[in-house]
């Protein structure tokens, strides 16, 4: 086997220095009825060619060249070269945990430059060094909230993506925090805000809102935030289309940012590994969930970084811990900071341009049926109202190599059959956008 | 070097590094690294369309050039170790490895570009990715059904022990407590924690396994299910296992285990056959997909056929017609762990390992992680204490017992490692043996490169005897010397700003929300 470093006469010798005959006699502790006899059933051992070959072959069964309007919390954007130039560096991909912070500074302070790119993009005071993704990243920012402040049920807006509520929906089974849902405007898309002061109690613990929301729909922030703190509870904003923020005001009003950095170069992958991130305000900092690197000096005064706050990770503190997590996602996590770091301030024309795409999409595609919530602004999403049925529309766009919306009535029964969301991205041309409105005509 | 050493480090030398700042200290304005494609439809008023929304600025976002960023995250990356700069003989971190194959199919576009709401008849090649892995890891396991969603070892647990509390409120009653070792991960309490569960703690025995007596006596109609690591956290596989796993069926309570010492048993031993009835994996660690200084990671769970309702959804099924589906129709299901289907590059990166290795291989590299564990401990006993002298599988722990009586605990040793070309081994991890030094060789080392860490810390142990301090204060010979965490913890500086507003955290401020 071609990646394992010993000859068989490597192997003699060593049981020699061991002692023992043969190699079963390592395995003695096992008893022998456990012992397997057979071979695994599983595919036989393959050249590099083959493996290339048979991953082809899976690759060529999935949708290879068609235009793509999905987006709904995965989103395409441009990956600039360098990001997997540097994740492919071996001293980043096979690295471990930096937990030898004397031998792993290049891992350390980039999660240090992460960090503070999430700061200034979210407006938040401080930010862990990634989570799973957005979706757990929201439930865990809900169990945060529910530790801060000492109360217990969590308000949830309905235009949340719907997946990330189900997982909600799971996190909080056990922890006897009840969740309810607020219905949106009709008009807006956005979060009804008089339903919303009615269902916050004096035990809501947060109120957990996306804006973007999942219709693409910005949220008004500081409305929310208000009715949310005038009754004690804390507001979550989820953000799941990073990329928004190099164009739309960051929700300083929130107290926590559950956001999913995906958009930041990283594949959209069938899902995963993705990046979520926690950020809040620094008061909440040891109710923080998931590994933090920080700034401290070495015995000779130079700077360096470590993780820091262990003391709220499982590791200490077992089952007292902040949550049970323990990995993060750090090389996820370094292709979102090159990401962050080739478009820096271009994150603004970015984010025009993708406003530009969507705007045009709007607009073209909207022309064949109706848009809906036109009452607020958006980002690079849209809900179109169409004259078909989407499965109808989605079926004939497909024969033209397109992928239309994604079809609403499945997480939005009221929404009806015809109700799809689109997104337009930089990379969306016009030709694309264009096509697909034909084909809708 | 010379005075650094008390003999001659036979893998590492000297040589220099790159001073490199902070991006943003290194950023100035009018800089670009980035040129977006021609718009080819109209530009829009941003202000316009998005009213009190708009954005104006940026911040500290920095701005460079494109050599300056390729110098810059090069340059961080050579302040690294890595496995691809030598072994890590991280005890339980599984650090074998990493396959660049596995990158490379990762990486192909309709892989990598597949969306997870693309429909179905378009998703068969990655669902059938998911299905390939799914059997294999099921034969690998012994088990009946998986769920591949987890997005980490902890996520699994969690998902596993929903499992577990799911099968039993099908019963009438979910139970109230889970036995853990006290020889486990931090993660198995608080993953019984985090899904309501009490911790009851189990007792090792005087060979640092399940105390067979104690455990018959805890587990009783309360009890939901023992978490247990097997091969345990000393590398020592439970032999009676099987008693273990009848003493809880007896009272109706289940066998979780924690497989991140898989990489003992792979092709040898399933851990189905001995009495498991719910598992998860590290795809990270047994499965050699890249540890990526921290993540991402995959933890699938692998069960018995009385959870299969339970797992969450989607579920993988095929339909009539021979296509692959997934079946979202699941009334009985713990619900969704995480968006869509798990981290899907990971499963990609496991495949292509399990495709690389075949039967033969897999087993080859078991047989090979064992031996060369089992290696390190025959070449190393006579210098360091072995509290357990039970045999050992794929890791040995031993302990700072004999160095301590000069001083030098097992972090100092650690520490020294480092010097001497080396990642560390784990410090102090089981809490069972006081000082531990837990070392897992994997399969990936040659016998020349674990001849170099027996040679280092042999010297070690010799510089313990000669010249303690030069361990205590190690390493000498790295970028930095040993950081102050304590101020890190203190005063945490948790992002970059600009130097006039550089203020680190009040304790106050840091401590009120304690």
């Amino acid at each position: 086997m071609r990646y394992l470093p010993k000859s068989p006469s490597d192997r003699e010798a060593m049981l020699a220095d061991i002692g023992a005959k043969s190699i079963d006699d390592l395995f003695s502790t096992v008893p022998a009825e456990y012992r397997l006899s057979r071979d695994l059933n599983v595919p036989r051992q393959h050249g590099e060619q083959e493996v290339i070959e048979h991953f082809k072959a899976f690759a060529e069964k999935n949708a290879l060249g068609y235009a793509s309007f999905l987006g709904a919390g995965a989103y395409r954007h441009y990956r600039p070269v360098l990001i997997d130039t540097v994740v492919s560096r071996g001293e980043f991909l096979t690295s471990y945990t930096p937990y030898q912070p004397e031998i792993a500074q290049g891992t350390l302070q980039a999660l240090f430059e992460f960090q503070t790119m999430i700061c200034e993009l979210t407006g938040m005071e401080i930010s862990n060094a990634s989570m799973y993704d957005g979706s757990t990243g929201a439930a865990e920012a809900v169990m945060m909230a529910v530790r801060v402040t000492g109360r217990n049920g969590a308000v949830v807006a309905r235009t949340v993506h719907p997946e990330y509520r189900e997982v909600l929906t799971t996190y909080a089974q056990h922890q006897s925090i009840p969740k309810t849902e607020v219905d949106y405007d009709p008009a807006t898309g956005r979060v009804d805000l008089a339903k919303l002061d009615a269902a916050i109690t004096d035990d809501t613990a947060c109120v957990l809102i996306q804006s973007p929301n999942f219709f693409g729909t910005i949220e008004d922030v500081a409305a929310i935030a208000e009715i949310a703190h005038k009754k004690g509870a804390l507001l979550i904003v989820s953000i799941a289309e990073a990329v928004s923020l190099g164009i739309v005001k960051p929700p300083t009003e929130a107290d926590i940012v559950a956001m999913e950095a995906q958009s930041f170069g990283v594949p959209v992958g069938y899902g995963g590994p993705y990046c979520g991130v926690i950020a809040c305000k620094e008061k909440f900092l040891r109710q923080m969930p998931g590994r933090l690197a920080g700034e401290t000096k070495d015995m000779d005064g130079k700077r360096g970084f470590v993780l820091t706050l262990s003391t709220r990770e499982q590791h200490i503190r077992r089952e007292k811990a902040t949550s049970n997590i323990c990995t993060n996602q750090s090389l996820v996590a370094l292709m979102v900071t090159v990401f962050l770091t080739v478009y820096g301030k271009g994150l603004k024309e970015l984010g025009e341009q993708n406003l530009a795409k969507a705007h045009y999409a709007a607009q073209t595609i909207g022309g064949t049926g109706k848009v809906l919530f036109g009452g607020a602004p958006r980002f690079n999403e849209f809900v179109l109202q169409g004259s078909k049925t989407a499965e109808v529309a989605n079926a004939a766009l497909l024969q033209k190599k397109i992928v239309g919306g994604l079809p609403l009535e499945k997480f939005y029964p009221e929404l009806g059959p015809n109700a799809s969301l689109w997104c337009a991205t930089e990379l969306t041309t016009r030709a694309q956008i264009d096509a697909a409105a034909e084909v809708l005509k | 070097m010379g005075d650094k050493f008390v003999g001659t480090p036979k893998k590492a030398s000297v040589h220099v590094n790159q001073n490199e700042d902070l991006i943003f200290e290194k950023s100035s304005p009018g800089k670009k690294a980035y040129r977006l494609s021609e718009l080819d439809v109209p530009a829009v008023d941003a202000a316009a369309l998005l009213g009190d929304a708009v954005r104006t600025d940026l911040g500290v976002m920095p701005e460079l050039s494109e050599i300056e960023i390729v110098r810059h995250f090069t340059r961080l990356s050579t302040w690294n170790y890595a496995i691809d700069l030598g072994m890590f003989p991280l005890g339980s971190c599984t650090m074998k490895y990493n396959g660049r194959v596995n990158e490379l199919v990762a990486r192909l576009e309709g892989l990598a570009e597949a969306h997870p709401y693309q429909p179905e008849s378009l998703s068969q090649g990655v669902l059938e990715i998911m299905q390939v892995l799914s059997d294999s890891l099921l034969d690998i396991t012994g088990m009946d059904s998986i769920t591949l969603q987890p997005a980490a070892g902890a996520h699994g647990e969690f998902t596993g022990i929903l499992l577990v509390r799911a099968y039993h409120e099908s019963k009438g009653n979910p139970r109230k407590k889970i036995l853990i070792p006290d020889s486990a991960h931090g993660t198995n309490p608080a993953t019984a924690a985090v899904v309501g569960y009490q911790v009851q703690n189990l007792k090792s025995n005087a060979e640092g396994m399940v105390d067979l007596a104690e455990l018959e006596k805890l587990v009783d109609e309360d009890t939901a299910a023992l978490m247990l690591t097997n091969p345990s956290t000393i590398g020592v596989f439970e032999s009676e296992i099987h008693k273990i796993a009848d003493i809880l069926h007896a009272k109706g309570a289940l066998l979780y285990m924690d497989g991140a010492n898989m990489n003992a048993l792979v092709g040898k031993v399933r851990p189905g056959d001995f009495g498991v009835d719910v598992m998860h994996l590290n795809l990270h660690k047994t499965f050699s997909t890249p540890h990526g200084g921290g993540g991402p990671g995959s933890g699938p769970v692998a069960c018995k056929k009385i959870l299969e309702p339970f797992l969450p959804t989607p579920v993988l099924a095929t339909k009539t017609d021979g296509t692959l589906t997934l079946d979202y129709n699941r009334p009985q299901s713990v619900g969704r762990v995480r968006a869509w289907y798990g981290n899907f590059g990971m499963f990609i990166r496991a495949l292509a390992y399990i495709l690389a290795n075949g039967p033969d291989g897999l087993r080859q590299t078991t047989e090979d992680a064992v031996l060369n564990a089992n290696y390190l401990r025959a070449k190393l006993e006579d210098v360091f204490d072995l509290p357990f002298k039970t045999a050992s599988m794929h890791e040995v722990v031993f302990s700072d017992k004999l160095q301590a009586k000069n001083g030098v605990k097992t972090g100092d040793m650690g520490k020294r490692l480092l010097d001497y070309g080396f990642h560390a081994y784990t410090v102090s991890f089981p809490l069972i043996v006081a000082g531990a030094m837990m070392i897992e060789p994997t399969e990936s080392e040659s016998r020349e490169e674990l001849d170099l860490l027996v040679d280092a810390l042999r010297q070690i142990a010799r510089e313990a005897e000669e010249n303690p301090e030069l361990v205590k204060t190690a390493p000498h010979t790295t970028r930095l010397r040993r950081l102050d965490e304590t101020t890190a913890a203190r005063k945490p500086i948790l992002r970059w700003k600009a130097p006039a507003a550089s203020t680190p955290l009040t304790p106050d401020t840091a401590a009120k929300e304690w």
